[in-house]
């Protein structure tokens, strides 16, 4: 066991919260220090959580499930309808980082200040699960694994479309930029594929472009732990498809 | 982009609503609540709602008080669904800590003592399911019934009751440092017991 021995029960109670007094204060100040034990601490939690599970009896009224549901119905959060592409172009790269940092610090902002007014504002709320949304994209290109994907147009035309995608296998996320994509048929979106190691396409996510060309994928719902060897866009069904569909419109593998 | 909003909404809840078929795990779920997914938090509810709210009900042992835990926990992880953290844990131990938290706070009447975000425990065994999950329970209600009982009151009272050692030592009239070793070699059983399955 890595942990230090003169912390192991102070630790273990810590994890309880049943620890009080000057014995947790010498704890906490040790804990800033030591990763060791820090990582000790959340084996403990889990062992603790294990007493959690062993609790049982009835089962929730069936007005409680009504209540949740009635309560998020009328607090929807972040929508990808409130993101904006903005206009892609030479500058378009410059502008997103710049939009994701001023995002981010916002975010950091507020998460200070939300301690204090939270539970006073609605308004709040809503800003937090913006800044929520703007904390994993930070995360996503922060993470540690994030690797970017230059994706290139597979047959050359007057104004190439271009695309960059960002992703975190670690955190499932995924932000894709695309710039100068061409207008699409009636009743057909552009779709991006995760074109994973071992196995078939999956996709992740569909967009139509903006005036300019650009579109704009943020964190679509991906399979946990996905390793990416590529990503493809494809032009299909608004529907959406479960294979995509030749011809490939661009394609780049990470590096 | 709105018709590639629109896409997104109708994709997070065609996973949803095959995510039984598609065997979704935790985590692809909370993906699909990022997005606003209401159909995911439903079947998340649906999935851990009976966690929750035993583990409230058995703390405050009142049904109203674990059904206000209950609705305000799922109303944190709507609100704030990064708080869950799947590269670093289960989310039925990880709701059933939140629970069991808020619910001692209700207990002890004190305002919350950790954020949720703050909740970091590490479970190697998969819970997602009922099954996973009795079974575990089953191995750890075995070893809570083999320890001597001052040790599992000890650990019982702490956990449970929210009491701190030396509360618990005053009740029991036991030394404080009889007590710290009760709960950290009670905790250890317990992990040696899930290591073991």
């Amino acid at each position: 066991m890595s942990v230090h021995e003169q912390f192991a029960e102070d630790l273990a109670l810590y994890a309880l919260g049943a620890l009080e007094g000057g014995d947790r204060a010498s704890l906490e100040k040790h804990l800033e220090e030591c990763a060791s034990c820090r990582r000790e601490l959340e084996q403990l939690r889990g062992d603790a959580a294990l007493l959690a599970l062993t609790t049982s009896g009835p089962r929730p009224p069936a007005r409680a499930k009504s209540r949740l549901t009635d309560a998020v119905a009328k607090e929807p959060h972040f929508r990808p309808a409130q993101m904006r592409a903005p206009l892609w172009g030479v500058l378009g790269w410059l502008a997103t980082a710049a939009m994701i940092l001023v995002a981010f610090t916002v975010s950091k902002q507020n998460t200070h200040l939300s301690s204090t007014v939270a539970k006073l504002s609605g308004m709040l709320e809503k800003q937090k699960s913006e800044s929520e949304q703007a904390r994993r994209i930070a995360e996503v290109l922060h993470a540690p694994d994030a690797t970017s994907y230059v994706i290139m147009p597979v047959s050359m035309k007057n104004m190439p479309p271009s695309g960059k995608a960002i992703y975190s296998r670690e955190r499932s996320g995924l932000v894709f930029m695309a710039s100068n994509l061409n207008p699409l048929p009636e009743r057909k979106m552009y779709e991006l594929w995760l074109i994973p190691m071992h196995g078939a396409p999956v996709p992740a996510g569909m967009f139509k472009p903006d005036a300019h060309g650009g579109a704009m994928v943020m964190n679509p719902p991906l399979p946990v732990g996905l390793e990416a060897k590529a990503f493809a866009v494809t032009i299909e069904p608004e529907q959406g498809s479960a294979t995509p569909t030749p011809p490939i419109v661009m394609m780049g593998a990470g590096g | 982009m709105i018709a590639a909003d629109s896409y997104f909404l109708k994709r997070a809840r065609r996973l949803s609503t095959g995510a039984k078929n598609l065997g979704l795990n935790d985590g692809a779920l909370v993906s699909a609540i990022r997005a606003g997914n209401q159909d995911a938090m439903a079947q998340l509810y649906d999935r851990y709602s009976s966690v929750v709210y035993a583990v409230a009900l058995r703390v405050l042992a009142d049904a109203a008080a674990a059904e206000d835990i209950l609705q305000e926990i799922f109303m944190q992880l709507w609100r704030n669904p990064g708080a869950f953290d799947a590269s670093r844990g289960n989310l039925a131990p990880w709701l059933a800590v939140i629970s069991r938290n808020r619910a001692v706070d209700v207990l002890r009447k004190r305002r919350p003592q950790m954020e949720i975000t703050e909740n970091l425990i590490s479970v190697e065994p998969d819970f997602a399911s009922d099954a996973d999950r009795g079974r575990i329970a089953e191995k750890i209600r075995a070893v809570l019934k083999s320890m001597p009982a001052p040790q599992r009151s000890a650990l019982e009272m702490a956990y449970f009751e929210g009491f701190s050692h030396s509360e618990i030592s005053e009740k029991t009239k036991e030394p404080l440092g009889t007590i710290k070793t009760r709960i950290r070699t009670g905790l250890m059983l317990l992990r040696k017991a899930v290591e073991a399955t």
